[in-house]
């Protein structure tokens, strides 16, 4: 392998000025934004013994716990709509119904014209949870699907993508991004290149990973998954908790003197390292972070909270304080959330995403949940419990996916 | 994007039959399947083991992507990537499912690993040395199109240079009744902001584009990354236009000068 030459971190010629004009998560700790601040504040965690699963798979259940939506198996999608059926495409449906989102990208699609607004949605699995259940129950000879599981649309990864434009009715660019767990960080970056660009005016992000056999089991093959709750930056963390959730976001061109949220920055890096373990001295993760605060345009002491990847695995956290500690001051108040949703994988961009715009919203800067005895790599900036902050300018949202690739964003208001 | 023009500076291609670029240029002027070519790419950047190992998509698009960057005179740790492939690798779909259906426990880990979208581009950046921010995406018959929108986007938002490599599998196992891929099938471009005699705009509009009979389209009709091929023929040949597959009555009106 080459030695990797590190990128210099080039300022953007004409920083973007973009809104952030809804947004909204559904996860374990329940269905839309307030669901989630009330959880946050509350420091109520959404992790259950692990419940997940049939069949073989639930014979062989893994002993672990996971940030569950509960109803999934209830949601009816509309008749129209019954071609794309599958968990994850519940999931993004549900997601949509709530805090008037769907509504919001109706208004938007009258507004800017359907193919003047694209549609951004990161994924790691989209709907192969349907793909495992066709397996699970082949047709008789063993080689096809059974009938019922056998639409190819919902056998691909912009199964996610194609459904979610059947259900608004855009007509922009539609794009599933699938970049493991900062699939749905990145979909913030392509969406602001795609206005900046004048390909589009606005854009609806977002992300939706639901549970299944692959990321389950899969994960337990690595020996990440903990037993217990996950426990990110503690000393004795021994893994993380899986979780699924959907999330939305409405970007747009800002208008001049128009208040509310913005995305202020994005940076995008590779580690170049391993595709399962990251750079050990975090300079992919620091170099993505670097990138965003110039492209913002301000120092890392101009960030007043930072939400971390801390998925809990002994490896991600330590990386991730390191990087953390070397480039930002003690005053900042970083923690990660993984405790309260689980790792919810390619949603994970969206609703850590949709946590720091809450934090803009409401000065409520979440600590750590479950964790008690700090691991020594853990700087200043790290902390297990909540605070607020009356004059918070800027957060940030930190992603980082197997592949080594990594996404952090900064947000902001005007 | 609307106006832009970007130039090609380098082109990588492989499917089966045809290894290399100069193969399908060879090819679409009227010339023959190359009669030895092998059935696996063999990529360089990769370590011998690995090559062995490695899943046949992620095989073909490095390939590709470093035959592009070796035409443009390009290090491939220079460059940002785009990666746009409809399925990923559907072998190791096949895999996990079955293994899955079976024994769940036994699932291997390095399989699970190769099991991301973005494995080409994360073997890509290892391999290259690459800390350049890398994406990999979906969008069923509008994978290349949109791959190729996100790389003009990435141009015009900065980037010098950007690296787009489009590929797809074969279907296996139970798969091939609903996810219809044949073959291999890769191609590959590095797009710049730097002048250039070969140079490409595209505008997306409304439509459907007509039926590719091109002759690689002929030859690998059956891969779904085949919607990237009326490109790669007018760029083999002397094609000025051509419109590709940009989702639901939408097509990419792409425009080429060959200078």
């Amino acid at each position: 392998m080459d030695v990797p030459r590190v990128p210099q971190v080039q300022p953007s010629p004409a920083p973007p000025v973009l809104a952030i004009t809804a947004h909204t998560a559904t996860t374990a700790l329940g269905r839309g934004r307030d669901a989630q601040a009330n959880a946050l504040r509350g420091r109520r965690g959404g992790l259950r013994r692990n419940d997940f699963g049939d069949g073989v798979a639930g014979e062989q259940r893994l002993d672990t716990w996971i940030g569950r939506v509960d109803g999934l198996e209830d949601v009816v999608l509309p008749a129209t709509l019954a071609r794309w059926d599958c968990r994850n495409n519940r999931l993004a449906w549900l997601a949509l119904q709530h805090d008037a989102m769907a509504e919001r990208v109706d208004a938007l699609r009258a507004h800017r014209g359907a193919k003047r607004v694209a549609l951004v949605l990161g994924t790691s699995t989209s709907s192969i949870g349907a793909t495992e259940e066709a397996y699970a129950h082949l047709a008789g000879d063993g080689r096809h699907f059974p009938s019922g599981l056998d639409e190819p649309i919902v056998h691909t990864p912009h199964s996610l993508g194609h459904f979610v434009q059947q259900l608004t009715g855009l007509r922009g660019p539609c794009i599933t991004v699938a970049t493991a767990c900062s699939s749905s960080a990145k979909v913030f970056a392509q969406a602001a290149r795609l206005i900046n660009a004048g390909i589009v005016d606005a854009a609806l992000v977002g992300g939706v990973d639901t549970l299944c056999g692959s990321v389950l089991f899969g994960f337990n093959s690595l020996g990440l998954v903990s037993a217990a709750p996950c426990r990110p930056f503690d000393a004795a963390r021994d893994g993380l908790s899986l979780g699924e959730a959907g999330g939305y976001a409405i970007i747009e061109r800002a208008e001049p003197g128009q208040p509310g949220l913005r995305l202020c920055g994005y940076g995008e890096s590779s580690d170049a390292h391993h595709m399962s373990t990251p750079h050990p001295e975090g300079l992919g993760a620091r170099l993505a972070m670097q990138a965003a605060l110039a492209r913002a345009g301000i120092e890392a002491g101009d960030v007043g909270y930072l939400n971390l990847h801390g998925t809990a695995t002994p490896a991600n956290d330590a990386v991730e304080a390191r990087a953390v500690a070397a480039l930002f001051p003690d005053t900042l108040h970083a923690g990660s959330t993984k405790g309260w949703t689980g790792h919810t994988l390619g949603a994970a961009g969206i609703v850590e995403s949709v946590f720091a715009l809450i934090a803009l919203e409401e000065g409520l800067l979440p600590g750590t949940l479950n964790s008690d005895a700090r691991d020594p790599a853990c700087g200043a900036q790290i902390h297990f419990d909540n605070a607020r902050s009356g004059s918070l300018r800027y957060a940030m949202n930190n992603s980082f996916g197997f592949g080594g690739n990594n996404c952090s964003l900064v947000f902001g208001t005007a | 994007m609307p106006g832009r023009t970007v130039t090609i500076e380098g082109i990588g291609f492989w499917t089966d039959g045809l290894p290399s670029w100069q193969a399908a240029r060879d090819f679409v002027a009227g010339g023959a399947l190359v009669a030895d070519a092998p059935r696996k790419p063999s990529p360089r950047l990769l370590a011998p083991n690995e090559r062995r190992r490695a899943p046949e998509t992620v095989a073909v698009a490095l390939e590709v992507a470093l035959a592009a960057c070796t035409a443009a005179g390009r290090d491939p740790a220079s460059l940002p990537s785009v990666f746009a492939s409809t399925h990923g690798d559907l072998a190791i779909t096949d895999y996990m499912c079955a293994t899955l259906a079976s024994d769940p426990l036994t699932v291997s880990p390095t399989k699970f690993h190769n099991s991301v979208h973005n494995a080409a581009a994360g073997y890509w950046t290892i391999g290259s040395g690459c800390m350049h921010a890398s994406t990999a995406l979906s969008a069923f018959g509008a994978t290349f199109a949109e791959g190729l929108v996100e790389a003009l986007a990435q141009l015009a938002d900065g980037a010098e240079t950007v690296l787009l490599v489009g590929y797809d599998g074969a279907a296996v196992g139970p798969l091939e009744s609903t996810s219809h891929s044949r073959g291999l099938l890769g191609g590959a471009l590095v797009l710049s902001r730097a002048p250039g005699n070969l140079r490409l705009r595209a505008t997306l509009v409304d439509g459907t584009p007509p039926p590719a009979t091109g002759a690689l389209s002929r030859h690998a009709a059956g891969n779904a990354m085949a919607p990237m091929l009326p490109l790669f023929e007018a760029l083999a040949g002397d094609g000025d236009v051509v419109v590709l597959d940009a989702g639901p009555g939408r097509m990419l009106r792409v425009e080429i000068a060959h200078g």
